[in-house]
């Protein structure tokens, strides 16, 4: 298929994955492809991301499409069962190798192979690093284990699966570490050992990747890019949902986090800027004075520093928003290095104070720990009473909010059917300087249920749907 | 203009000479950029050649490196140009009496009273420069659209002189940390190139070129550790830079086999947070 035909069905199908080409992007990489010729694969495959990907966030996704659409395509891709033509494929791989490695393992066909002596070869590979054999071994595998059907309209997780577990792959490592023990002469010393394991883990790793690629290219043989590309759409990092992030995408998450403070605080800061003037800059006006000859004709002026604001971030932690919980936890630990001062409170029916857990560690993992096991958040059952919770908020924190005070309600408003309290929102209100709730629910399922974030909204400047970071960074890019 | 890279092996190959050494993304972007005369944004992490990158490409060109700090606050007379008040004035007192005012009026706002700062100067220049942008993300999110005309129409527009267009397309580099978004509108203008730690064979490449007397057994093991260290989940990874130092102190130490002990007595160069270098030490030396 000519470039650029593959080009077009490759950019739309960025585009329906959520990445941001626009128009000039695109003439860019059709630019940049005349450039680089295809058939060196790995220079134009860079020189398209260079042009279209301008996140770090979205390189999975692209790297992914581009597997997709510009894979190495041909006849010995295709599923169905050619056992001749697949049989030459294989012997002329093994031939190649041995010309290259002139060891050859067991010359000739390997179709009579068990599965334990390929695994057993598969090892050695590992223990070697002997990355042509290794190739050679996903090839093989895949065909011998993944059980593919043609037409079957499939990710390729489960093809995976398949063959990984028929390779033992997940003692592996094990095997490997045990191997390595006979094979030295000496006793290893605990780094060396560490050292080791991390070799084979990133050469499994890279095995792993070798299957999946495999698979890939004889998924897309069989069903064309456009359909393959279809069942491996992701969600992109910011479209992620925090109530269902994974533990990998919570790491990319808190990545993500803290430029956005960073923006927060510049944000809350900025209104201040505006708007007033101070009193007269004698340097810069003499300065700007040379210009008209020595004549003050521009007077400049004193512009108040932005006082840093304060902030109070009050989060529910109950298991219905757990999985919020911990990155809400995360979001306050990266707020408290923006603003000079930040409070956190937590709560589920009881609230506790918190600042001091984040305040004294350089590690989250260890302060959200000890707000989880150490902060006394449970009055009666430990089920959300956002009622009593902002009463007695307001019992004991309330004189500390002034007009500085800037405050941040975390929390999907699910109060089991207590009173809500929400006199107290209303006074906070009116005391501080704004009031936001951000909410973790999808908006259809807001005031259903026991849901009352409807009552508490009207007292707050404003109740913003936070399922996913671009939401998040909506309400950050609103708050000007 | 210099002359242009016939491909992408040339510009990796002509990065080595000068001791940098690019892996397939940078080779190809260098080139590609180049190519299309475009600027590259360079993103990644501290400390893993960003800057370095712009110095290497222009002493494999032979350009003079034109460097623009960015920090907050940073505006257009220090970024652009300046009109030189100083001169202007004493212009202006020297001959009172005898220019009529028109003459002096298109006098002073001529080139000889022009401050070029690093922007126009890159621009006006007749000899091969490359223009190195530094930390683009430190400047707030307004200051970035004085860039946006000079990368991609490569002039500069003052009003009281004109447009001064660029005599030959510099090489430009713009590096960020990633401590905010950059806007699109800059973003949409160049080529980007994510510039991560690199793997471990590149690692071992880049620490046998660049530390004098290393053994390739050592240059080994110094790899893996700090791929190792990596891994783990620290509040500052490793960067190169910090790997060469680590390298450089193990050979003033006469260090040619790394044990547990030595590494643990090392740490604090690789690592600069107490907590991290207890970790990495913990991790390191008792096992798994």
């Amino acid at each position: 298929m000519p470039v650029l035909d593959l080009m077009s069905g490759f950019i739309v199908e960025l585009r329906n994955a959520g990445l941001p080409v626009s128009l000039t992007e695109n003439l860019d990489a059709m630019e940049a492809v005349k450039e680089i010729p295809i058939e060196d694969r790995d220079a134009f495959k860079y020189a398209l991301a260079a042009t279209l990907v301008k996140s770090q966030n979205h390189w999975r996704a692209f790297e992914t499409i581009f597997e997709v659409y510009f894979s190495l395509r041909g006849p010995e891709y295709s599923i169905a069962q050619d056992g001749k033509e697949n049989d030459e494929m294989w012997r002329e791989q093994q031939d190649l190798q041995m010309q290259g490695e002139g060891k050859g393992q067991s010359g000739g066909n390997m179709d009579g192979l068990t599965p334990e002596e390929i695994a057993q070869m598969l090892m050695n590979a590992l223990m070697n690093g002997d990355q042509a054999m290794m190739k050679a071994l996903a090839k093989q595998s895949v065909q011998r284990f993944a059980g593919m059907e043609p037409g079957r309209p499939v990710g390729g997780t489960y093809y995976l699966y398949r063959t990984l577990r028929n390779l033992d792959l997940d003692n592996m490592l094990d095997k490997l570490m045990e191997a390595n023990k006979q094979q030295a002469a000496e006793e290893l010393t605990n780094l060396e050992q560490r050292l080791e394991k991390d070799e084979f883990e990133s050469r499994i790793e890279q095995f792993k990747q070798e299957v999946e690629a495999e698979i890939r290219r004889k998924l897309v043989a069989d069903r064309g890019a456009e359909a393959m590309a279809k069942t491996l759409r992701k969600p992109l990092p910011e479209d992620v949902e925090f109530m269902h992030a994974s533990r990998d995408e919570m790491q990319s998450l808190k990545k993500a986090l803290q430029p956005l403070t960073r923006k927060l605080a510049a944000r809350l800061a900025r209104k201040r800027r505006h708007g007033r003037k101070g009193p007269l800059d004698f340097r810069n006006t003499v300065r700007h004075s040379l210009s008209y000859g020595g004549v003050p004709a521009d007077p400049k002026f004193k512009y108040p520093r932005p006082a840093k604001p304060e902030l109070m971030v009050v989060a529910d932690i109950s298991g219905s928003v757990a999985a919020f919980a911990r990155f809400t936890l995360m979001l306050v630990y990266a707020i408290q290095g923006q603003f000079s001062k930040v409070r956190s409170f937590v709560f589920i029916d009881g609230i506790d104070e918190v600042t001091s857990y984040f305040k004294n560690t350089e590690d989250i993992s260890d302060a959200i720990h000890r707000v989880n096991t150490e902060a006394d958040v449970v009055w009666v059952d430990g089920h959300s009473d956002y009622g009593h919770a902002f009463e007695v908020f307001w019992e004991r924190y309330g004189k500390d909010i002034n007009s500085k005070t800037t405050i941040l309600l975390l929390g999907d408003a699910r109060n089991n059917y207590h009173a809500t309290g929400s006199w107290v929102v209303k006074e906070m209100q009116k005391r501080g300087r704004h009031v936001y709730w951000l909410n973790p629910e999808p908006k259809s399922y807001w005031n259903t249920g026991d849901s009352v974030v409807g009552e508490y909204g009207s007292f707050t400047d404003g109740v913003y749907e936070c399922r996913n970071l671009r939401q998040l960074e909506g309400f950050v890019e609103k708050l000007v | 203009m210099s002359k242009s890279f016939e491909s992408v092996q040339v510009v990796r190959d002509g990065l080595k000479k000068v001791n940098y050494l690019a892996d397939d993304g940078i080779a190809s972007v260098v080139y590609l950029a180049q190519r299309l005369g475009k600027p590259i944004l360079v993103e990644g992490p501290a400390g893993t050649g960003k800057t370095q990158l712009a110095k290497s490409v222009a002493e494999m060109l032979n350009a003079r490196l034109i460097r623009l700090q960015c920090y907050e606050g940073l505006d257009e007379s220090k970024a652009l140009y300046e009109w030189n008040y100083k001169k202007q004035l004493l212009r202006i007192q020297a001959d009172k009496s005898s220019d009529s005012w028109s003459e002096v009026h298109d006098d002073i706002f001529s080139s000889e009273f022009l401050l070029t700062r690093p922007l126009l100067e890159a621009i006006s220049s007749t000899d091969p420069v490359v223009l190195l942008i530094d930390e683009v993300d430190r400047v707030e999110i307004e200051t970035e659209a004085l860039l946006l005309e000079i990368l991609s129409e490569y002039q500069v527009s003052i009003p009281e002189l004109g447009t001064i267009t660029a005599k030959q397309i510099p090489m430009v580099f713009l590096t960020s940390n990633n401590t905010r978004e950059l806007s699109e509108a800059l973003k949409r203008r160049c080529l980007f190139l994510h510039i991560d730690y690199p793997d471990m064979d590149r690692e071992k490449e880049i620490v046998l070129t660049k530390v004098e007397g290393i053994t390739e057994n050592l240059a080994d093991q110094i790899a893996r550790i700090v791929r190792s260290i990596r891994q783990l989940d620290l509040k500052k990874a490793p960067s190169v830079s910090e790997t060469l130092d680590w390298a450089r102190t193990l050979i003033l130490l006469g260090i040619d086999h790394i044990d547990a002990q030595e590494a643990k007595d090392t740490l604090h160069i690789l690592l600069k947070y107490q907590t991290d270098i207890a970790k990495a030490a913990k991790e390191l030396s008792v096992d798994k």
